[in-house]
């Protein structure tokens, strides 16, 4: 018999060489199933051969050690399964990614899936919400909303039609959950968008995948097709008399249409403008009719949520933040991927223990948690309870849980003045303080920069780099403009010295 | 590529048609569009116009919203890097500023993009080449990708 490894066909495995591993283990005629990640990312290609005693790893492998593999003769990493890093996880999203095959939708059934779908249409639409609100689920967007309170305002909104919306666009900086999960395990979403429309009422559903993401695109549109075969998607879904079509939309490349209401613009096929609220999209959102949007990982939480109960899901986590949380290492990290735990983890285990500290070898100096809108924190602050309640007490958000690691070459100037700039070259234009008080701030902190390393009145650009902050955080319409001086004021504060003048 | 006017119309009505009965079809055409010819030119602004019942400003309002409509042929190849934070961190600007430097090194008619983060954001940096994705790039990998344009 022939022997059977797991390869990685995740994006970053494969952006570091794992289909040209896969395509060597089936000349040397073993027989190769392709999974997602396991997130222990820098190990990819991390591949993994079936044994008696579970599937072994070998990390880093190339198409040379192939042979090795298989005779058993390379270094293995032992069973996946029990490596620390993994073992000491809560994977409760994650736990089928990298271990099945994502288009196999009778490896999803035999490792627990469509268990939510089933309860859940045995329950009244009221009753799901209720499981859901119940769980303490927060959306995984950034903004952190109830989904349970958000669905009972699409459910108890009136309308012959309405829809479910999913945000894949995952724009920031950092992070890659989203794209991993629908990579490595798409039928989670397909249940959890499915479970959503039970849910609210809806009969027609979007996804919203940015265009970065092919393999995802690819991942999902398989998996909507075989769930469509197979009974899980279209009409009277496993006899319960629900309908419900899933489509597939492809983004064009424009940061902003991860907000929601601009994505819902660019659904319906115009220029990815902020919409103004009120009205939200829980009461009118797709084609102005009542719209549940969100996440990937919120409602990849939903399956397991209806599964195993809300109550299960909220015994996770502290304070007002319960669950997990799906933590992506990133940046200059020794050991960066993913790292789902219980929130509460603080932000100094996840960087040091996990992380490893940084791949330079050098020490932290700073560590900018969610995203590009998200603070610049010091390598002193890093003890913050990992919560959205704790990091918004010490200056910060958790936004799609992005963690990105900095050693001591970083400039915070720099880095400040590329948060201008990405504002000004990603803001949507609807308003003033976002599209023209970006374009000032970059030209504020290049004066500052300029005065630093020669010449120049620093104090006064810095005073008016203070103003346009404060004109940006409560002039903006959306958080592009309204959060892009966090990590600018963030710089500021914790690093004042980058933007001093240097003798 | 070289269709003719004639048959690019025909093409690109072709394209409008076959995704006229969805809801919000104008980002789905004109996707097609750029995989089918590679950049959206005006004449295809207004065959798309006629052919979803849209103004001819509206559909160049999108197209000119989005990074990913371009209303210019693409060079014979084109490689993105990321400057997203989290590349910036191992070093994806210097990288990203030498290659525009050296654009004309790598090939005859090569395009250098930047792009904001591509999800590969540990194994930075981070881009594309040709459209496939790569981690851990350097000037020196970029080379031995890019190998065959020379
Ligand atoms: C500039 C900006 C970009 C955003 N990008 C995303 C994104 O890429 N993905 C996402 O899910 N939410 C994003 N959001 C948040 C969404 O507006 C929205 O809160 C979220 O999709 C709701 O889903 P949730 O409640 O499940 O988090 C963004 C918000 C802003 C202001
Ligand atoms: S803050 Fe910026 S991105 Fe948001 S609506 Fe205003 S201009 Fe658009
Ligand atoms: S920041 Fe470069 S891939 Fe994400």
């Amino acid at each position: 018999m022939s022997a059977r490894v797991f390869v990685p066909a995740d994006a970053a495995a494969v952006s570091v060489g794992a289909d040209e591993v896969a395509a060597a283990f089936e000349s040397a005629g073993a027989q190769v199933v392709r999974t997602g990640s396991r997130g222990m990312l820098w190990m990819e290609p991390l591949v993994e051969l079936d044994t008696g005693a579970g599937r072994i790893g070998y990390a880093n492998t190339t198409p040379e050690d192939v042979a090795g593999v298989l005779s058993g003769a390379a270094p293995g990493i032992g069973v996946v399964d029990e490596h620390p890093w993994l073992a000491s996880q809560r994977r409760v999203t994650f736990r089928r990614v990298g271990v099945v095959d994502p288009a196999s939708i009778g490896d999803y059934e035999a490792h627990g899936g469509w268990a939510g779908l089933r309860r859940a249409l045995s329950l009244s639409p009221a009753e799901v919400v209720q499981e859901v609100t119940d769980s303490g689920l927060r959306g995984r967007g950034g903004a952190g909303f109830p989904a349970g309170r958000k669905w009972q305002t699409v459910l108890a909104t009136e309308s012959e039609q309405k829809f479910v919306a999913c945000n894949l666009d995952e724009g920031d900086s950092g992070t890659f959950a989203d794209r991993m999960v629908v990579e490595g395990d798409p039928f989670t979403l397909v249940e959890g968008m499915t479970i959503a429309a039970h849910a609210v009422g809806a009969s027609e559903g979007y996804v919203y995948v940015r265009s970065e993401y092919p393999h995802a695109v690819a991942a999902l549109g398989r998996a909507v097709d075989t769930a469509c075969t197979h009974g899980y998607l279209g009409r009277d879904i496993l006899g319960s008399g629900l309908d419900f079509d899933l489509h597939v939309r492809v983004g064009a490349g424009a940061y902003i249409c991860g907000e929601e209401s601009s994505m819902l613009e660019s659904l319906e096929g115009r220029r990815g403008e902020v919409r103004a609220r009120p009205p939200i999209p829980a009461v009118r959102g797709l084609w102005g009719r009542p719209t549940a949007v969100n996440n990937v990982l919120t409602l990849c939480a939903v399956p397991m949520i209806l599964a195993d109960g809300g109550a299960a899901y909220a015994s996770l986590g502290t304070g007002r933040s319960r669950g997990t949380q799906v933590f992506q290492l990133a940046g200059n990290v020794r050991h960066g991927g993913i790292v789902e735990l219980p929130f509460g983890v603080s932000l100094r285990e996840l960087v040091e223990e996990y992380g490893g500290g940084t791949l330079s070898g050098r020490p932290v100096r700073a560590v900018q948690v969610g995203g590009p809108l998200g603070a610049y924190l010091p390598a002193s602050g890093l003890d913050v309870p990992m919560d959205y309640e704790a990091l918004a007490g010490s200056g910060a958000m958790l936004g799609h849980g992005g963690v990105v690691v900095f050693d001591d070459t970083v400039d915070l100037a720099r880095m400040a003045r590329f948060a201008m700039e990405f504002c000004s070259l990603e803001s949507c234009g609807k308003c003033t303080p976002c599209r023209i008080g970006s374009v000032r701030g970059v030209e504020t902190i290049d004066r500052i920069i300029a005065a630093r390393d020669g010449q120049g009145d620093v104090p006064a650009d810095l005073a008016l780099l203070d103003d346009l902050c404060t004109t940006m955080t409560q002039g903006s319409l959306c958080a592009m403009g309204g959060l892009t001086p966090m990590p600018v004021r963030s710089a500021l504060r914790h690093f004042p010295e980058d933007f001093e003048a240097r003798r | 590529m070289t269709a003719s006017t004639t048959d690019r119309a025909a093409l690109v009505s072709a394209i409008a048609a076959a995704h006229a009965a969805e809801r919000g079809p104008l980002l789905p055409v004109l996707h097609d569009v750029m995989a089918e010819l590679g950049h959206i030119a005006r004449e295809d602004v207004e065959t798309v116009a006629a052919a979803l019942n849209l103004s001819v400003a509206e559909v160049h309002g999108v197209v000119s919203f989005y990074r990913d409509f371009r209303t210019e042929p693409p060079a014979a190849h084109t490689v993105a890097l990321c400057r997203g934070e989290a590349c910036q961190a191992v070093g994806a600007q210097a990288l990203y500023d030498a290659t525009c430097a050296r654009a004309g090194s790598l090939g005859d008619d090569v395009e250098v993009e930047e792009v904001f983060c591509l999800g590969n954001c540990a194994l930075g940096p981070s881009g594309t080449v040709d459209g496939r994705l790569h981690g851990r790039l350097s000037a020196d990998r970029l080379d031995a990708l890019t190998r065959d344009w020379r």
